[in-house]
């Protein structure tokens, strides 16, 4: 038989705010435990949540970007289960009425668009954190992480592949970057996802029963898991099964899922509104405001890149792949004036390879757009070769000096004098005789080994424009 | 000193007649001297004394201008947070708990000068209505220390009435301010719900608890409220409007006020003593000239299986945080994590506090959640409509407090149901977050009886200048208990 599957995810992004989603102790990573929890986040007797403002403004901003409803009233609910890193008992989150309603997003795979729907995104407080290392007999709690703002996106059941589901995620990824609502490190936790995945014949309208696969922290693993997943269903079913409902958890290390509690097993929430906090209501003025802040989105981007620059759909696709990316090489080309194309040879080439093998993100790079973008002038100018400019470019990457300075100072410049070519070449063609006799026998391809010898007596500095034009006329 | 209003004692302490360290260990000596009222849990001398003195030394260098409180005793029930004073709430599950923070309404008292002589005892979580739950034993009526104070701010009453303190704070949550005034023959005001910040006050159902100050004189509340009340960043649900001057507006003329008596505060199940006090209250009125109607609250009848959903749901997440994990009591060597649970909880709350967070458990339950918790909160809208039409017809509302002024204790212990339908007439104010106060009406049966007048929302100065009238042409708030004189 053949089989579909059917994905949906519930992604938790991680609010890029300074403070908590209810109080005002600090959202910074890696503190030590319990360092970054005040009364409110210990959930001590008496105290009351009071909601961090900005959390409202991301999430509106995010409701904004994919198109959809945002709520004028939502409802922060008690979410009821007993867990030893969940300081009050329950979870502040919201029910029956999110702040983001029904929204979308496309996402392309294989070269073609498919539109994602979202169901829903809504504001939440996170946990803390259980450690189990260092405490052999008892289980340490570290609460610097309890009342983290998360907004938790949740998408329709449009996904039918791992690979569509990565897409996917990837897209939101970006977005939230994007919007600057969420750092996106995948690594501290700011950025997971939930998946539900289930299989039904191909053909049927009704959905299978599904599997939850819990806390999944990187692309890679979601694909893994899923199709790990997918492979499993099918087994069962195939071998005359049935799958029952449960939340199941990835294990990277054995690339197997495994069962962490059945439907049975799974809490009554008891959700019910929080009488502590009041309905956050959206004004028109706030909404506006907002609109006003959003920043231009990824596809949009894209789509300018390729009209005003004259880019093809690839290097748009990477050079909008971040806003800070985008950022830098709008940088880069309005500071140098110079050729869109030649600009987004260096930034997408040689400066970004650079940062890849160094390891380092576009605002931790040695080398500002200003930087770049006076390299790249001389360049354009022909006072450097392309190949000269390599080598300035590390200069910039190593030390703080401007490219002209390097160039200055390294004698760098490109010799344009035609007399000084000629002289080289003179001595190039009187040194090798044997050659031009090959040359002017018609064998074309020696007419490479003369440029080469030229720039190198020249270090690299002769204008190959005027190099060629000189060998030619010589060599009739 | 101790039968001097908290006016008549603020003026002393500024004409030197007495300092407030003298003040002070006069109260001090007179709860020593009471402790069979059982009224405190927390005594703290030391801190006290110490408070008094810093009060002293703000009195003695300057004049007119300081808060009438400073240097003024009060007491604060034991559900406020107090900084570094044990705070526990009747409840055995926070004998140990000292607060490393204080509530906004304690900050309020401290800023003003105020000293606190201790911690009141109330029931446990301020669940009941005869302080009869409290971890710390029961506590007496001073006008008949076989009965029941009234609760859940049993303490605060008692210790009112007694003189062991000149003024007490109080939370009301179902009629836990005005009730055990009632039955003490104090005055006890529940403001309107968002007056008073709930920021540290430990929290029994959200939507309801509202603290206020209890009182021997209706212008001590308007004191007290003055200092209580106020808009507080750190409570959402307070409300950011000004907060006027109380006490300006005590005597303005009551030509022309009508009072609503709503039918339902006078039909069966009303003692027929407590009724003939209350009658007699509203009698003073109209000798003042006010018009009385009566008026009816239709859904009044409701208010006791609302409440008795609503305040149990919410108390059942409010008190999930006190699992024996960060504070609080833990279970001696738990076997695992549901060990730690089951027998922190089960060996620290007492039985009532179990009885309403089974029955919020319940009604929040999968299944039941549209049965009852969303069914309770439409019958609430209608509890609070049929207020707003009664205030489109009268200015307030008067009738009784309790239906039966104080019981014996253990009396009604055994059968929770009779319990609960003591609140029938306080209940619905809470539903609707209105402010209501109790004031001493007489007796029945020689136990006290208030007269509960209720009042649209924020209009306090209204009911404090309608309440002071009355104080201004009765006695019975002056009267003490025998003994207690």
């Amino acid at each position: 038989m053949e089989w579909e599957t059917v994905i949906g995810l519930e992604i938790h992004a991680q609010l890029a705010t300074k403070s908590k989603i209810f109080s005002s102790a600090s959202t910074a990573y890696g503190a030590e435990p319990n360092t970054q929890a005040c009364a409110i986040d210990l959930g001590l007797p008496g105290v009351l949540p009071v909601l961090n403002q900005e959390v409202v403004r991301m999430a509106v901003k995010f409701g904004m970007a994919i198109d959809a409803k945002i709520a004028p009233y939502s409802v922060f609910a008690r979410k009821n289960y007993f867990y030893p890193d969940l300081p009050k008992g329950y979870q502040i989150s919201q029910m029956d009425h999110p702040i983001v309603g029904t929204g979308h997003l496309d996402i392309e795979v294989d070269g073609s668009n498919k539109r994602i729907g979202i169901t829903r995104a809504h504001l939440e407080e996170d946990a803390g954190k259980s450690l189990h290392e260092n405490f052999p007999d008892s289980t340490g709690i570290d609460l610097n992480r309890a009342g983290t703002p998360l907004l938790e996106i949740v998408s329709e059941p449009d996904m039918r592949s791992a690979q569509e589901a990565v897409a996917y995620m990837r897209k939101i990824h970006e977005l939230v970057q994007y919007l600057e609502i969420c750092d996106g490190n995948m690594q501290e936790g700011s950025f997971r996802c939930d998946a539900n995945v289930s299989i039904r014949p191909k053909g049927q309208k009704t959905l299978g029963t599904r599997a939850e696969l819990k806390n999944i922290n990187s692309f890679k693993f979601v694909e893994k898991a899923i199709n790990i997943e997918v492979g499993r269903q099918i087994d069962i079913l195939e071998g005359g099964g049935t799958v029952i409902q449960e939340t199941r958890l990835y294990d990277a290390d054995k690339n197997k899922t495994r069962s962490m509690r059945s439907k049975e097993e799974a809490n009554d929430y008891r959700y019910f509104p929080d009488p502590d906090l009041l309905p956050v209501e959206i004004t028109n003025e706030l909404y506006q405001q907002v609109r006003t802040e959003l920043p231009e989105l990824p596809s949009a981007k894209r789509l300018r890149f390729q009209k005003q620059y004259q880019q093809d759909e690839e290097i748009s696709t990477t050079l909008t792949s971040s806003r800070q990316l985008a950022d830098y090489y709008e940088g880069v080309v309005k500071t140098s004036e110079c050729d869109a194309k030649l600009c987004s040879n260096w930034v997408s080439g040689t400066f970004l390879g650079a940062l890849n093998k160094a390891g380092l993100e576009i605002n931790e790079s040695p080398v500002n757009y200003e930087r770049l973008a006076g390299l790249i002038k001389r360049i354009a100018d022909q006072t450097i070769s392309g190949k000269i400019a390599k080598q300035v470019f590390e200069e910039l990457w190593n030390n703080n000096a401007t490219a002209d300075e390097i160039i200055e100072k390294q004698g760098l410049k490109q010799i344009t004098d035609s007399k000084e070519i000629e002289t080289l070449i003179d001595k190039i063609i009187a040194d090798n005789p044997k050659q031009v006799e090959q040359y002017l026998s018609g064998k074309d391809k020696v007419f490479g080994f003369f440029v080469g010898q030229t720039m190198k007596a020249s270090q690299g500095k002769a204008s190959p424009r005027e190099v060629n034009k000189i060998l030619k006329n010589k060599l009739k | 000193m101790h039968n001097k209003t908290i006016t008549e004692l603020s003026k002393a302490l500024r004409e030197k007649e007495f300092s407030s360290v003298e003040l002070t260990q006069s109260y001090l000596d007179r709860i020593k001297k009471h402790n069979a009222l059982n009224s405190f849990i927390t005594i703290d001398e030391e801190l006290a004394l110490e408070g008094a003195k810093v009060a002293d030394t703000i009195l003695a260098n300057t004049n007119t201008n300081t808060n009438l409180l400073t240097g003024i005793p009060i007491a604060q029930k034991d559900i406020f947070c107090t900084q570094g004073v044990k705070t526990s709430c009747g409840s055995k599950m926070l004998d140990n708990f000292i607060s490393p923070y204080n509530a906004t309404v304690v900050e309020n008292f401290n800023n003003a000068g105020a000293v606190m002589l201790g911690k009141l005892n109330m029931d446990e979580f301020a669940m009941g209505s005869s302080n009869e739950t409290s971890f710390y034993g029961s506590v007496q009526n001073p006008w008949n220390t076989r009965c029941v104070p009234g609760g859940s701010s049993g303490g605060s009453a008692s210790a009112v009435a007694a003189r062991l303190t000149p003024a007490a704070t109080g939370t009301d949550t179902g009629g836990s301010i005005r009730q055990p005034a009632s039955f003490c023959g104090i005055t006890g005001l529940k403001p309107t719900y968002g007056r008073v910040s709930r920021y540290g006050m430990i929290a029994f159902a959200s939507s309801l608890d509202q603290a206020g100050p209890m009182t021997r004189s209706v212008e001590d509340a308007a004191l007290l409220l003055q200092t209580m009340s106020g808009f507080d960043t750190k409570d959402s649900t307070s409300i950011d409007i000004p907060v006027p001057n109380y006490s300006a507006s005590l005597n303005n003329n009551l030509e022309g006020l009508k009072i609503g008596l709503p039918k339902e505060f006078f039909s069966e199940g009303l003692n027929n003593d407590v009724a003939q006090t209350i009658e007699s209250a509203i009698n003073e009125y109209r000798k003042m000239g006010a018009e009385i109607k009566e008026v009816s609250l239709p859904h009044m009848k409701l208010s006791i299986p609302v409440y008795y959903v609503i305040a149990p749901a919410e108390c059942s997440a409010n008190l999930s945080r006190f699992d024996g994990v960060r504070f609080g009591y833990r279970c001696p060597e738990p076997k695992d994590l549901n060990d730690l649970y089951i027998r922190s909880r089960g060996e620290a709350f007492g039985d009532e506090v179990k009885r309403r967070i089974l029955m919020g458990t319940y009604a929040l339950s999968a299944g039941y959640y549209d049965a009852y918790y969303i069914k309770a909160q439409k019958v609430r809208r209608l509890i609070s409509e049929d207020f707003k039409q009664a205030f489109a017809e009268v200015d307030v509302l008067m009738g009784p407090v309790s239906p039966s002024p104080t019981f014996g204790l253990g009396e009604k212990t055994a059968d929770p149901i009779e319990m609960y339908l003591a609140d029938i007439y306080t209940i619905a104010v809470n539903l609707a977050g209105l402010p209501a106060i109790s004031i001493p009406a007489g007796f029945a049966d020689e136990k006290p009886v208030g007269l509960q007048i209720i009042s649209n929302y924020f209009t306090e100065p209204h009911l404090l200048n309608i309440a002071h009238k009355f104080q201004q042409t009765t006695h019975w708030h002056q009267l003490s208990p025998k003994g207690f004189e």
